[in-house]
């Protein structure tokens, strides 16, 4: 119904004409569509370069934020530090500062690549928002399950690996796989760092030639396509899980 | 081996303010089942997280097997080892089956191989009646099949004591009988054990020696008849006109 209404909203007003050649011109998606859809391999290669960072470096993070201990606070002070920094920052800034900023600073047997530089931004910000998820994972495993590995005489590290964690990961699946969904439209982002030639990047270089918008919806859809079979694999995870939990029965 | 498996000399355990121990005082000897009984509240729990290094003594030692364990230059994990705990509310690994939370410690800590450690586990869940069950997630167990698990896990690593905190008190009643029997086996087989029960039927039978618990010092100790028929210290009658009264 709603659609219906802001379908009929859109294409009745008055603009509608004119907006229809800017956004959706045929011309465009036959002309644009194909090299769009080529740089979007750009944005699956970086996603698949940055989404094993992200969780390792997360995993990391957040077992240090969850030690416990006096010796360890440095660890945890840190873990904090390092959060409070890249969740804060807005990453289209911390883009621009890592992919334009250290590139140009022309550091010798460094690379300069931008490409580089920008996912290493993405990566720092979203493993800062992931280190949360995992402490919550970790945070919900009951005092009592470290006790129990504590006293068969597992050490911390051999009680977090193979007790705490695996318990942990499990219960933030579906909070991960949410996370991953956003990052594959984020990871668009990097066209601002300029010369890494991503679908968006590729849209606005057509955007620019013709001044025609079509391109940026070009993009979108094909955003949105990637988006749907990881929407589809969380909603699977997700029944699975509760399923299990309904076993002893059905309510 | 002479001596004593467990001495337990004039512990103290402080909470900020709340002394929770006050000076107790317990021997343990080779193959003995010493009953822990008091009020909740009266530091059985408490006393037998110092004794697995759970909690940091405030005053006062325990010694296992000779080697004073309180001594801050102890490794915790290589005292644990030779310490078997079971808990009251089981604390199996909810990801691994049976044989797995079984065959951890000896993989892990015990260095075993994993075929070693399997096989080992194997036998255990055989000794408590579970051979079948070696596949099965806990969620799959009844109560008493998860805490004759964890009991098989806590022996796992050979242990020279065996701390057993309430272990049938998150059972239905019908099902507490089946990890009491395996208890009594396990005393039967020279197993040394300290446990803290509520069940005084099960303590007259099998404790060599029951120890009263309250104001956080061992109000009064000796065999079962002397503790539980004759009482002399004013707490443990009321205890136990409270526990028996029903």
């Amino acid at each position: 119904m709603v659609a219906i209404a802001a379908w009929l909203a859109v294409t009745h007003a008055p603009g509608w004409h004119s907006a229809r050649e800017t956004f959706f011109s045929g011309h465009s998606f036959r002309h644009d569509g194909p090299g769009i859809a080529k740089a979007l391999l750009v944005d699956l290669e970086i996603l698949a370069i940055a989404e094993p960072c992200i969780l390792l470096l997360a995993l990391i993070v957040a077992t240090m934020r969850t030690s416990v201990g006096p010796m360890l606070a440095p660890l945890r002070i840190g873990a904090a530090l390092y959060v409070d920094l890249f969740r804060g920052c807005p990453m289209i800034i911390l883009l621009i500062l890592f992919g334009v900023g250290i590139p140009s600073l022309g550091v010798h047997h460094v690379t300069n690549s931008a490409a580089v530089w920008g996912t290493t931004a993405i990566v720092l910000s979203y493993s800062a928002f992931v280190t949360e998820v995992f402490r919550a994972g970790i945070l919900s495993v009951h005092p009592s399950q470290r006790a129990a590995a504590r006293s068969l005489g597992l050490n911390p590290r051999q009680t977090m690996r193979l007790v705490v964690l695996p318990q942990a990961v499990r219960t933030v699946v579906p909070a991960l796989l949410n996370d991953f969904v956003s990052l594959q439209r984020d990871v668009g982002l990097i066209f601002i760092v300029g010369g890494v030639v991503d679908a968006v990047s590729k849209a606005t270089i057509a955007n620019e030639e013709t001044f025609n918008f079509t391109p940026y919806v070009i993009a979108a859809i094909l955003f949105i396509l990637i988006a749907v079979p990881s929407g589809r694999l969380a909603d699977r995870y997700n029944l699975r899980a509760y399923q299990r939990q309904q076993a002893g029965g059905a309510v | 081996m002479s001596g004593p498996v467990l001495e337990v000399r004039n512990v103290h355990k402080h909470f900020g303010d709340v002394a929770v121990l006050n000076g107790v005082d317990l021997t343990v000897a080779e193959g003995q089942v010493v009953v822990l009984i008091g009020g909740s509240g009266s530091g059985k729990s408490t006393l037998l997280r110092c004794v697995n290094l759970l909690e940091v003594v405030t005053d006062g030692e325990i010694v296992l097997d000779g080697q004073e364990i309180t001594d801050p230059r102890v490794d915790p994990d290589a005292v644990r080892r030779r310490i078997g705990v079971v808990f009251q509310a089981y604390n199996l690994f909810p990801h691994m089956t049976a044989l797995r939370n079984v065959a951890l410690a000896p993989r892990v800590v015990g260095g075993l191989s994993r075929e070693v450690a399997d096989q080992r586990a194997r036998e255990l869940l055989a000794r408590v009646g579970l051979a079948d069950k070696a596949s099965s997630y806990p969620d799959r167990l009844s109560g008493g099949q998860q805490q004759r698990t964890a009991i098989a896990r806590a022996l796992a690593n050979e242990p020279r004591l065996l701390l057993l905190d309430e272990v049938t008190s998150a059972l239905d009643p019908e099902l507490v009988g089946e990890v009491l029997d395996l208890i009594g086996e396990l005393k039967a087989s020279g197993t040394t054990i300290l446990m803290a029960t509520h069940e005084m039927g099960f303590a007259r039978r099998v404790a060599d020696q029951v120890c009263f618990l309250a104001d956080g010092v061992v109000a009064e100790a000796g065999t079962p008849e002397q503790v539980l028929d004759a009482p002399e210290h004013p707490r443990l009658k009321q205890f136990l006109s409270r526990v028996l009264a029903h």
